[in-house]
């Protein structure tokens, strides 16, 4: 195919400006989906995606327009996976910049149009939604001209709700976005950006192609890993998969090699011809670094194999996530995993408990810190139940965060009293247009990964938009918090907080047992303690009266039948000590509101 | 010769009480007449394989709303032992005089009185419509047709109950001077009207506290506990009920019945309208039946025998349970106070 008659470019948007109805109202008006294979958010392929509304893979579709064939590789409009976005990013030469046009730019759309322009990748710019009566395209055109450099009136007007505008903007991608470059006479270069799982067909890998051409059948090397693979069925997706005979430069499409093992097709492979084959691979990418850290563990310890099984088979889909095994006394044998945030963490397992069948309980979420003990060692640890004693510590450094907050001037206040108190710093404060103003804050990673971001949205009705960019450590005051059940430490409620704020989350916690543990044979303390000082104490009173009163004839099969259950959920329990603890209070006790 | 058993369930109320979950109706009682047309046909048929009757109880339901002749007539069938202990559930409500000399001629030799509370205010929050003079009538009428074994049973838990009222209640009811005491638990039953209004449900820690007192109060009027919520003379024991605890035989007649013979437990439809409608058309009433393996059987005898005065070997009880039994130099474990009131927690972690 023509160079020339390419283009392929990403959608960046904020959640819920109307990206993936955008994708839908191209795909229609492209007569790429009939109207009877229609269901909204077409590229929203996972269950997760569609309830929740947001993108979470690198999707890409193929669509005629104009006599040129466009490619638009979707990209999460979530913080927690800004590295997915720079992976399409350098599978395109564009980018389509969608903003509502009732709520302006927000902040990690922003971050995601900086790293755009470091690509030096063209920004064609519209405002959606022009057809709510909130919308007030001028204002924020303004803005993004501001902010971006952009002219306003280079800005496009569009409503993918109604489908006014879209056809303007395929012509804009078409004249604004640069057609590929690439050598079709040289050796095959071609850039997997994504790659998942398939049950029936292995690893299917999304791939541009940058110099050279693909065939079917073709045997192909994978540079990086040095793994040899035919190539069983390239094609494109329009979006349905189709086969074809070969992939040119430029051209966007996917490759399915009978891979069965999930490390060998990873995200920022260079693939080439096995014979005559490139030089050198393409400039891969930088993997993305987890920084939130929990144990997950199966609810029935049967499971494990399945749990290690499932997160291999996650890790294809989704390289940033990291685990090790790792043992806890109360919880038996699972892994320590490490997620980009605390969405991350969430859908991870929410996937792993829906796709995959299993029941889990996830520690409370750590980030990873750094340790210089008495004797000089530094060590870092993301289980607070690895810290070591405090005497030996002579230093405990965190993970700290640069965030820029953009908000409606109205929550200023609310925004900085969040951010105070989660111990942000303020480092800037800027205004985007009278109504707008973005802060800047230096805050512990720690504190944003609790629930910062729910915390922000709900003070200001959802108005404001957080983007992150770790930074380095810095020391702080920090203890770790211990909760004994009779006395005996329980590793998976420990955790690593400020002294300031040691006090509360013991106190909760502690209250929040309380309720959950069901009461036993025998009075149970549960404390709170740091270090050997208890800072909060509360107690299970021992059961006074667990007994049938009445248990004649008809009672006798049902009285033995509700023994057998009471058997049964005694098996559930986790012992810890001689204490029963249902796992139900695990889940319940270490979830993360409240 | 064994025992054998036979429970005969009457399934008519005048009004549902909102605590209970037993079959019983009060809106078809146009059935009566055809049930006990079914019941002495059922009786009649039973009685013909049936060993010698060592114990008869006439349960519900309210048994005492029915004519006594229609009653009595089931009775007539059964092949009673001589000194066969026969007991009939009576609402105080409506008991007579003459109907208590009809059972009495008919060989009803006990009568389990349903008194729930003596105290009015904890009556109305049970949902029971009877005046506690009527039990002092009920209980004359009783003995005045000679009829002396007596039984009484009462609930404490209910909501607004306080430990005062509960002594009353048990003051007054060892004032009775009955052989026999059954005091219960107030449970809260699935598909209950109690069980839809969480606000009444009762408290663990209340119950606790209200069930020492009764042990207190009975053992003090000469009552002894010989199962979780039965005091007795002693030799006054429900020969009836100890058959349940001892998994021995019995034949329940009736609809929502349940029967056991030697290991095999089955039950009868559950409605009066399909109980009659099997009998009269020659059909089997059992609706159901399972048969314990001798593993099961050998755990469910150590589970009932240990809510029982008589209790387990010692042997069978862990040690995380053993504070709550004490063992007699007969080297049997009997549940202590403490440990009546934890008896589940016992009964899971027998082997």
């Amino acid at each position: 195919m023509e160079l020339s008659r390419i283009r392929n470019f990403s959608i960046i948007a904020h959640i819920d400006h109307g990206k993936s109805t955008l994708s839908d109202r191209i795909l229609e008006l492209t007569n790429a989906v009939s109207d009877r294979e229609m269901r909204a958010q077409y590229l929203d392929s996972m269950d997760i995606e569609r309830e929740r509304g947001i993108t979470i893979k690198a999707q890409n579709v193929r669509v005629d327009w104009s006599d040129h064939v466009l490619h638009l590789i979707d990209t999460p409009g979530h913080v927690d996976f800004g590295y997915e976005v720079s992976r399409s990013l350098a599978a395109c030469e564009g980018v389509v910049l969608v903003v509502d046009a009732a709520q302006g730019i927000e902040a990690q759309t922003l971050a995601n149009c900086y790293l755009a322009l470091e690509h030096d990748h063209e920004i064609v710019a519209c405002l959606n939604k022009i057809d709510l009566p909130a919308a007030d395209p001028d204002l924020y055109a303004g803005e993004i001209e501001q902010v971006l450099g952009i002219p306003a009136d280079e800005i496009l007007r569009i409503s993918a709700k109604t489908g006014e505008g879209i056809g303007e903007l395929l012509d804009a991608i078409i004249e604004r976005i640069p057609a590929p470059t690439g050598d079709p006479d040289a050796p095959l270069q071609g850039l997997i950006f994504d790659s998942y799982f398939d049950q029936y067909r292995g690893v299917v890998s999304s791939v541009r192609i940058v110099n050279g051409v693909m065939q079917a059948r073709q045997k192909l090397k994978f540079m990086q890993l040095g793994g040899t693979h035919e190539a069983e069925e390239i094609g494109v997706r329009v979006p349905d998969p189709v086969k074809v005979d070969a992939l040119g430069p430029g051209e966007v499409g996917y490759l399915i090699a009978s891979i069965k093992d999930v490390g060998q097709a990873k995200s920022g492979e260079t693939v080439t011809s096995a014979s005559k084959g490139a030089d050198a691979p393409l400039p891969g990418y930088q993997d993305p670094k987890p920084m939130v850290f929990c144990g997950l563990y199966p609810v029935e310890g049967d499971d494990y194999p399945d749990l290690r099984e499932s997160l291999e088979k996650l890790k294809l889909n989704d390289a940033s996530i990291t685990f090790e095994p790792e043992t806890s006394g109360a919880l038996g044998f699972g892994f320590r995993t490490g997620f980009l945030g605390l969405l991350h963490m969430e859908i991870v397992r929410e996937r792993l408990e829906r796709e995959f069948d299993l029941a889990l309980i996830a520690t409370a979420p750590s980030v990873e810190y750094r340790i210089t003990t008495k004797g000089a060692d530094v060590l870092t640890v993301d289980n607070p139940s690895e810290l070591p004693d405090m005497a030996d510590v002579e230093i405990i450094e965190e993970p700290m965060l640069k965030i820029s907050v953009l908000t409606p001037t109205d929550y200023t206040g609310t925004v900085m009293e969040l951010c105070q108190s989660r111990r942000g710093s303020m480092t800037r404060m800027e205004y985007l247009s009278p109504e707008r103003v973005e802060l800047a804050y230096d805050i512990p990673l720690a504190e944003v990964v609790t629930d910062f971001f729910d915390q922000l949205k709900s003070r200001t009705a959802g108005y404001a938009s957080l983007d992150y960019e770790p930074t380095d450590y810095q020391s702080a005051k920090l203890v770790k918090v211990d909760i004994l059940l009779n006395s005996q430490p329980v590793d998976a409620f420990s955790t690593i907080v400020h002294t300031d704020k040691a006090y509360d989350y013991g106190r909760r916690m502690a209250e929040k047992l309380q309720e959950l543990i069901p009461r036993q044979l025998f009075d149970v303390p549960i404390q709170a303690a740091i270090g050997g000082r208890i800072i909060a104490r509360e107690t299970v009173k021992a059961k006074r009266k667990d007994v049938l009163a009445k248990c004649y004839g008809g009672d006798i099969t049902r009285k033995r039948k509700l023994l057998e259950r009471q058997k049964e959920g005694k098996k559930r329990m986790k012992s810890i000590g001689r204490v029963e603890v249902p796992q139900e209070a695990f889940v319940s006790a270490l979830k993360l509101d409240d | 010769m064994a025992d054998q058993g036979v429970y005969v369930h009457v399934p008519f109320c005048a009004t549902r009480c909102d605590y209970c979950a037993f079959a019983t109706w009060s809106d078809r009682l146009e059935l009566i007449g055809d049930y006990f047309a079914a019941l002495v046909r059922q009786a009649a048929d039973a009685a013909t394989d049936m060993a010698p009757v060592t114990s008869v109880f006439v349960g519900g339901g309210t048994p005492n709303m029915v004519p006594a002749r229609l009653l009595t007539e089931v009775l007539d069938q059964l092949p009673l032992e001589d000194g066969a202990e026969v007991t009939v559930e009576c609402n105080p409500d409506v008991v007579t005089d003459e109907q208590m000399w009809s059972y009495a001629a008919h060989g009803v030799e006990r009568i389990s009185l349903g008194v729930q509370s003596m105290v009015p205010s904890v009556l109305a929050s049970l949902g029971r419509t009877h005046d506690p003079s009527n039990v002092y009538r009920a209980v004359e009428a009783i003995r005045a047709a000679g009829i002396e074994r007596l039984n009484l049973d009462i609930i404490y838990g209910a909501a607004g109950e306080s430990l005062a009222d509960w002594h009353q209640t048990l003051d007054e009811t060892v004032a009775l001077a009955p052989d026999h005491v059954s005091a219960y638990a107030l449970t809260v039953e699935a598909g209950t009207a109690l069980a839809d209004d969480p606000a009444r449900h009762p408290d663990d820690d209340d119950q606790a506290d209200k069930y020492r007192l009764a042990d207190e109060v009975l053992t003090g009027a000469g009552l002894e506990n010989y199962e979780i919520s039965n005091w007795a003379r002693p030799g006054q024991e429900c020969r009836h009920n100890l058959l349940y605890w001892t998994q021995g035989n019995y034949v329940g007649l009736g609809c929502a019945a349940h029967s056991h013979v030697d290991g095999r437990r089955s039950w009868s439809i559950r409605t009066p309208e399909g109980f009659v409608e099997a009998i009269e058309s020659g059909e089997s009433v059992e609706a159901g039946s399972e048969t314990l393996g001798e593993e099961e059987r050998r755990v469910e005898a150590l589970q009932l025998a240990v809510r029982l005065a008589g209790g387990v070997e010692a042997a069978v009880i862990p040690d995380e349970v053993r504070h709550l039994v004490q063992t007699g130099d007969d080297g049997r474990a009997r549940l202590t106070l403490e440990g009546r009131l934890l008896a589940n927690e016992v009964a899971v972690r027998l082997n």
